[in-house]
């Protein structure tokens, strides 16, 4: 232990001031950090310091990311030998399902990280660690289908356009994963609708199985035709869909994870939840179709409901800051994300589109929240002044 | 006793080595010292020379934007020493100090019997004045206004603090005198504010002419601001003052005796510190007469002494001196060793208030915490963990974003003018952002008070 720090210190001075890798000193630093925490002591202030730090913090969204990422994987190759009709073992599905899964995680993170230190040495700040949660969460709202110089064009638009033009990790508005996924949604949206969510690329002498239907439980009641698949199916996630996204299970215990450690909004998933039963049982109130009389519950189990509220709409800088204000952004999240799904059948998932536009009025809820806490001061000014006139 | 005021935000921190209730006296150092940057804004202006004879009480210096207020030699010697830093700025006004002291006389009287001005005039040239601090701005009071209220808070509730109870100890017609001079230099109410469980002592409970304002909870509950927030909040155009206990016994020895006292009773705490306890001393002694041989001592060990508590406290050397406004020395190791893989490892000896270390699983345990930093400075991320330990309704990141901005209007509107940097301590602590927080809070006071100045 004591030679690798030997190690790194003896290379440090290419990496300084007049080194010969000058320029890869924040590289080089973001290395150094991350074998091992510096011996950097505090210099005023508080003399102690919480051990939590961004790493930590983000080490364990990626823990938390954990189960529907292994889920995921096994899944692609679950429904890729159910849709030609073979059986195979578990380790082949799971096989299957890595070598699918694996490049794109790849890519995803190797697209990020190098524009993220790209942006680091221009800048010349530290390295940020955000993009090691969203570098996980892009692989896992999208197709296994989804071809591979894809994603590195969506991660690139996501960082650059989503994250380094306003300042980097912190300053950005909206959720740069999501950005990722509506920037494919938008510019190639054959690959993210329809026959998609499953790969199907045949090998020689492999066929699909009579009425194969690779469509989501959202696609089947958009369109109000095919068979819904059980609810015990939605829950655990024996269902097409973008990798991460389709057990609700795997996402529960990740979720148990982030509020546990406290480094997810309970707060904010909750309301979520919340929104969107509530949104869901009031178009029941109303149904006229099909969808609308859907039994409220399905919701959350459909799609990307419970990925996007337990990792989407709790990333703390692109939600709402305030405590008040975490309510009313989640509960929104959820209600806008039922209607969408269930008025305008043009967009059958509404969780992304939901959670976008409510990163954008985050900063208006948050406003109103602290001018509430402004009045109250004011009002306490004011009162203070009328007993000394009276 | 009325009500008790809860303070449920918050977070005590388990530093080990907490100061036993045994009382010691340090041998007289051989040189004290008045360090201006303890009284924050101040430009000193020297009243003598180095190698004039000073008496406890002979004024040192004066502020050079209110030449009212005296800083006072708490010693007799010699002024043998100015120790400058940056761009000359004084930092140390160093006493050679004679083998006993000799006091100038200003009178003893009781404080019932003469005016307001009269009471004014003498902790001013006592040297006493500096004790009487206010909000806002959190610096020394002027000495022009009228404050609408005087808090003193009876616990101090930092990691390992001085026991109040135990300082006061024996102290009562002291402490009682320094509370009726206090009275008389507002219209308003004198509060004292106690805890619920851990102020047992009479001189406290029992103190007359005061409100005694009851509080629970934990750290920061015995802040002075929160107490102050609590009770009757800082609007813009009010001034409050705040003084310490120490000081209010001070002070109530000046109108006893009429000498200005300045002998203190401080708490050498800290994992560092071999048998943590009390020590009776002058004020501005020199740490190393108080921490000499109690130090534990290893190869390749680095310490770092804090005169105050290990959040808002003052990073002293070992020659270096007991700082104006604390009763606590706090010792704890520097952290300068890096760590393999640290940020992801369990880290049983760590503490955090988040449940992603173990440390919560050991509520028992007290932690030898040490002063690595753990990260560089990163932009706000996390949001909600400030709010958590700061027990005020006043929002601690648009307030700090507003400050970063220097927007003084939004600055007045979330609560300035309540605020200390101390408060914010806990903020900067739990930070996993390792923001600076106490500087931006002193900031942004700063430019406030440029800007109506």
């Amino acid at each position: 232990m004591k030679a690798l720090i030997n190690l790194v210190e003896k290379v440090k001075p290419h990496f300084e001031k007049g080194g010969r890798f000058e320029k890869l000193h924040r590289t080089f630093e973001a290395f150094e950090t991350f074998l091992f925490v510096k011996g950097d002591v505090t210099h005023s202030g508080a003399h102690i310091r919480d051990a939590m730090d961004m790493k930590r913090t983000m080490v364990h969204v990626i823990i938390a990311l954990m189960p529907p990422l292994l889920f995921g994987i096994w899944n692609v190759g679950f429904q890729h030998y159910k849709a030609i009709g073979l059986e195979v073992e578990f380790i082949d599905q799971v096989l299957f399902g890595l070598i699918k899964v694996l490049p794109i995680v790849v890519v995803s993170y190797v697209t990020g990280l190098a524009i993220e230190f790209i942006f680091a040495s221009a800048r010349d700040h530290e390295v940020n660690e955000g993009f090691l949660v969203s570098g996980m969460l892009i692989p896992l709202v999208i197709p296994v289908t989804t071809p591979l110089w894809m994603v590195a064009v969506a991660t690139a638009f996501a960082v650059v356009i989503g994250k380094e033009v306003f300042g980097g990790t912190g300053m950005n508005i909206l959720n740069p994963a999501l950005l990722a996924r509506a920037f494919l949604f938008f510019a190639y949206p054959s690959y993210l609708s329809g026959e998609v969510w499953i790969e199907t690329t045949l090998q020689e002498g492999q066929q699909l199985v009579d009425g194969f239907s690779g469509a989501t439980a959202l696609a089947v009641m958009a369109a109000g035709e095919g068979t819904m698949p059980s609810d015990f199916d939605m829950f655990f996630g024996f269902i097409p869909g973008s990798i991460g996204e389709t057990s609700a299970f795997a996402i529960l215990l990740g979720a148990i994870v982030l509020v546990a450690t406290g480094v997810g909004s309970l707060r904010i998933m909750a309301s979520v939840f919340f929104g969107g039963l509530a949104m869901g049982l009031i178009l029941n109130l109303f149904a006229v179709n099909e969808f609308m009389a859907m039994p409220a519950y399905k919701h959350l189990i459909m799609g990307g409901f419970a990925f996007g509220a337990v990792y989407m709409a709790t990333d703390p800088v692109s939600a709402s800051q305030t405590g008040v204000g975490k309510y009313i952004y989640g509960v929104l999240i959820g209600v806008i994300t039922v209607l969408i799904r269930v008025v305008n059948p043009a967009y059958p998932e509404g969780m992304m589109l939901a959670i976008l536009f409510m990163n954008v009025f985050a900063p208006l809820i948050d406003h109103y929240v602290v001018e509430a806490n402004v009045k109250r001061r004011m009002k306490r000014m004011e009162r203070v002044h009328l007993q000394t006139q009276a | 006793m009325s009500k008790i005021i809860k303070i449920k935000k918050g977070l005590n921190i388990p530093l080990a080595g907490e100061a036993e209730r045994i009382l010691n006296t340090a041998p007289r150092s051989a040189f004290y010292a008045v360090c201006p940057p303890d009284f924050h804004g101040l430009t000193p202006k020297m009243l003598v020379r180095e190698g004039d004879k000073v008496k406890a009480g002979s004024p040192l210096f004066f502020d050079k934007y209110n030449e009212k207020i005296l800083f006072t030699s708490p010693v007799s010697g010699t002024f043998s020493e100015l120790v400058r830093g940056e761009k000359r700025r004084i930092l140390k006004v160093v006493i050679q100090a004679d083998d006993t002291d000799e006091w100038i006389d200003f009178g003893a009287v009781s404080p019932e019997s003469i005016t307001r001005d009269q009471i004014v005039e003498k902790l001013l040239q006592s040297g006493l004045w500096p004790a009487l601090r206010q909000r806002p701005y959190a610096v020394v009071a002027n000495p022009e206004q009228t404050p609408k209220a005087i808090f003193v808070s009876a616990f101090d509730s930092a990691p390992v603090a001085a026991d109040a109870d135990f300082i006061v100890n024996g102290q009562e017609a002291e402490f009682q005198t320094g509370l009726d001079a206090l009275r008389k230099l507002t219209p308003g109410k004198v509060h004292l504010g106690v805890h619920a469980q851990a102020t047992k002592s009479q001189v406290f409970l029992n103190a007359r002419g005061v409100q005694i304002n009851t509080f629970s909870g934990p750290h920061p509950a015995g802040n002075v601001g929160i107490q102050i927030h609590h009770v009757d909040p800082v609007n813009k155009g009010e001034v409050v003052w705040h003084v310490g206990v120490q000081h209010v016994i001070a002070i109530g020895r000046l109108f006893m005796k009429g000498i200005y006292d300045a002998s203190a009773i401080v708490a050498l705490a800290g994992p560092e510190v071999l048998n943590p306890r009390y020590y009776r001393v002058i004020a501005g002694a020199q740490i190393k007469e108080i921490t000499a041989g109690n130090l534990r001592v290893e190869e390749d060990l680095r310490q770092r002494i804090i005169s105050g508590d290990a959040l808002s406290g003052t990073k002293v050397a070992a020659n270096d001196f007991l700082r104006f406004y604390h009763n606590l020395i706090t010792v704890i190791p520097e952290g300068d060793k890096p760590e393999i893989l640290g940020w992801i490892m369990p880290n049983l000896d760590k503490f955090s208030v988040s449940r992603s270390f173990p440390a919560f699983l050991m509520p028992w345990k007290k932690f030898r915490l040490n002063t690595n930093i753990r990260s560089g400075e990163r932009p706000f991320v996390v949001t909600g963990l400030y709010e958590k330990v700061l027990p005020m309704d006043i929002m601690p990141m648009p307030l700090l974003k507003s400050i970063m901005i220097n927007d003084i209007d939004m600055m007045e509107k979330l609560g300035i003018y309540e605020v200390a940097p101390e408060d914010f301590a806990l903020c900067e602590y739990v930070c996993p952002s390792k923001i600076e927080i106490q500087q931006h809070i002193r900031e942004g006071l700063d430019n406030l008070q440029k800007e109506f100045a």
